[in-house]
């Protein structure tokens, strides 16, 4: 406890020199301005903006990428109220309730909720994260190679299997990320895998070409093959922007409810923020005396479910860094930020480098607070960058796309390699396969596969060393439960509907 | 989302679904394929050539439950897509590609890529339109050139800056 105070108060002096400041400013402004941008969120604003931070200093990086990623799902409830175009499916909810509020002339109120409740649940959440972190590294130093791996299973199934729409989908699209993670140099042996004789191949796939490839490069494909279908509508900020003194009573516990949900399911590695963000509406809207309002703008359905999304935006921060454990596209997006400086999340760079960590969590604090003064009275700014048309946007953001592969390695091969992640992202789309997965595989693959190998080694070949292990054991039950549980229930429910 | 209705009228094959899988069985081969050219160098444990044939066996299963979903029909509803402006950012794609290739240059290429997307999200000022991306992407490459010093491909329109 004492500990982490003092580590904390450290990392705070680390997270307030004047250069840190200013990182973190640059790094809420951007995250604002590009995450408020339609059809682009949070993990795609941070794998955007990766490029920039290219030549910083890793302090100062780490620092702006904390506030890329809080600005970034800022901006994305920013857009998914004032049209109804949410960049992330976390923030379906917040468009639910919140789009219809800003018909009503409730914009406002609306974006004030969500912002100061966002705060609220973030900086809880934030506390929250600064004291587990250390005890969970405690647990983790005395993780073997075998545990790390049955932990990566856990991760690998309930991030693609257990809470999506297919399971069959969601494995299938793990396994594109898999196979992906394949490509190049074995690290072990030296020899060559899926290179198929091309030397850039020899690398590996980089994870901001596939990120930025999927996610940027895909969605301007998709939405411009579905142009004709969709018209959206911008809707003005109207009336005051200021919360009543209902809408405060209406909105704090909603906040605090919505916290709770979010903080806990994204510290665990359960995969994103869609869960808590619906298990949080589906509350509020049960809990609320204004039922008759649901459906039509109630205040709640933003102020709970925007808090639920925040709060687990930074428990996913939990396994990421004391684990090294990426659970959603975005934190699989911030590990990539710390590899490109040779960092690796997990015990040791809490040991290593606590000035880092422990700052990086500290300016996590100051990039909520900038944010709240950053997005209230400079809302108007932020609505003027959704009014720029639809041709240019995406012309833009595929300009910034591509400008970030031609700024890392301006060859033939890493380009065309980004056309085709994006196509890949498109057709994934059509077909409604996830993406995330395809992220989280390519990262975290590589990653088992040494640690298994690892625990291989050391017994000699037994592979009964995966099971003698308690917590590799434990885990490794899990994973098979969260894999097998979505098609029993599924099962069971095809069962229900017959009986009806 | 209504995959799960039990009272759909009619469930068709879905013929997206089967070449899905299809694709899904052709990757797992060249897996399996590429694992056998790999030595085992290891003296115990696992070598380099074991998570592939992992990997594969997996892509196989997903094949077949791929194939199981496409019989039934079982692929979530799609609203039809209109082809040109997909095909068009991708050929700016491969403009940007072929110039950067080439040696034309960060600011042509980009300005390529521009130009064709704005026209594939409907607009016809291709004319301005190239005048406002030669601006951006100028602008760009002077900032990350001078300010944040990172070196983007240079063609003759930036030997002249």
């Amino acid at each position: 406890m004492i500990d982490t105070f003092a580590a904390l108060a450290h990392g705070m002096a680390v997270a307030v020199q004047p250069m840190n400041l200013l990182y973190a400013l640059i790094g809420v402004f951007l995250g604002t301005a590009v995450g408020v941008l339609p059809g682009i969120g949070p993990a795609l604003t941070v794998a955007l903006l990766l490029p920039v931070t290219y030549k910083l200093d890793p302090g100062g990086s780490l620092i702006m990428f904390a506030g890329i990623y809080y600005g970034g799902m800022y901006g994305g409830s920013t857009t998914a109220i004032l049209i109804n175009t949410p960049g992330e499916s976390a923030s379906m909810a917040t468009a639910l309730e919140g789009n219809k509020m800003a018909k009503a002339g409730r914009g406002g109120p609306a974006l004030a909720t969500a912002a100061i409740g966002s705060f609220v649940a973030g900086t809880i959440a934030t506390i929250g994260l600064a004291f587990l972190a250390p005890w969970l590294v405690d647990i983790a130093v005395r993780f073997g190679p075998e545990d790390y791996f049955a932990l990566m299973c856990v991760a690998f199934v309930t991030v693609s299997a257990t809470f999506g729409d297919s399971p069959i989908r969601g494995l299938t699209s793990l396994f594109i990320g898999l196979t992906l993670g394949l490509v190049g140099i074995d690290k072990l042996t030296g020899q060559a895998r899926l290179a198929f004789g091309v030397p850039e191949l020899l690398d590996g796939v980089e994870v901001t070409t596939l990120a930025v490839g999927l996610f940027a490069v895909g969605e301007a494909l998709y939405v411009a093959s579905r142009r004709h279908h969709t018209e959206e509508k911008l809707e003005p900020v109207r009336g005051s922007l200021w919360m009543t003194k209902e809408d405060w009573k209406r909105s704090w516990k909603p906040w605090l409810r919505g916290t709770m949900f979010g903080f806990p399911i994204g510290a665990l590695p359960a995969g994103g923020a869609e869960i808590p963000t619906f298990l949080s509406y589906s509350t509020e809207k049960r809990l609320t005396k204004h039922p008759e309002e649901f459906g039509k703008g109630a205040i709640e359905g933003v102020a709970g479910p925007e808090a639920a999304n925040n709060a687990s935006a930074a428990g996913t921060l939990v396994p990421l860094l004391t684990l090294g454990l990426p659970t959603s596209a975005t934190a699989a997006m911030m590990l990539a930020g710390f590899q490109q400086y040779g960092l690796n999340p997990g015990p040791l760079l809490f040991a290593e480098r606590p000035d880092l960590v422990w700052g990086l969590i500290a300016s996590l604090f100051i990039a909520n607070m900038m944010l709240l003064v950053l997005n209230l009275p400079l809302v108007g700014l932020w609505v003027r960058l959704l009014a720029i048309p639809q041709p240019w946007l995406y012309a833009g953001i595929l300009v910034f796309a591509t400008m970030g592969t031609i700024a890392a390695k301006p060859s033939v091969v890493e380009l065309s390699m980004l056309a085709g992640f994006g196509v890949l992202g498109f057709l994934m789309r059509r077909f409604d396969f996830p993406i995330a997965p395809v992220v989280v595989g390519l990262i975290l693959g590589p990653i088992a596969e040494s640690q298994l190998r690892r625990a291989l080694a050391i017994s000699l070949g037994d592979p009964m060393t995966l099971l003698q292990s308690p917590i590799s054991a434990t885990l490794l039950g899990i994973a098979l439960i969260a894999l097998v549980a979505p098609f029993v229930l599924k099962g069971l429910g095809r069962f229900k509907a017959n009986e009806d | 989302m209504t995959s799960g209705d039990p009272v759909q009228p009619q469930r068709r094959v879905d013929r997206a679904g089967l070449v899905i899988a299809a694709l899904l069985a052709v990757l797992a081969v060249v897996l399996v394929w590429d694992a056998r050219r790999l030595q085992s160098a290891a003296m115990y444990g696992m070598g380099p050539e074991a998570m592939p044939v992992v990997i594969a066996c997996g892509l196989a299963l997903l094949a077949i439950g791929n194939f199981i979903d496409a019989l039934r029909g079982n692929l979530p509803a799609r609203e039809s897509a209109d082809p040109v402006p997909v095909v068009l950012i991708l050929v700016g794609l491969a403009l940007l590609i072929a110039i950067i290739g080439l040696g034309g240059g960060f600011i042509l290429a980009t300005s390529a890529l521009f130009v064709t997307t704005s026209a594939a999200f409907g607009r016809r000022a291709i004319l301005i339109d190239a005048i406002i991306a030669l601006v951006m992407s100028t602008l760009i490459y002077l900032a990350f050139d001078r300010l944040l010093t990172l070196s983007l491909p240079a063609g003759p329109l930036e030997r002249l800056l």
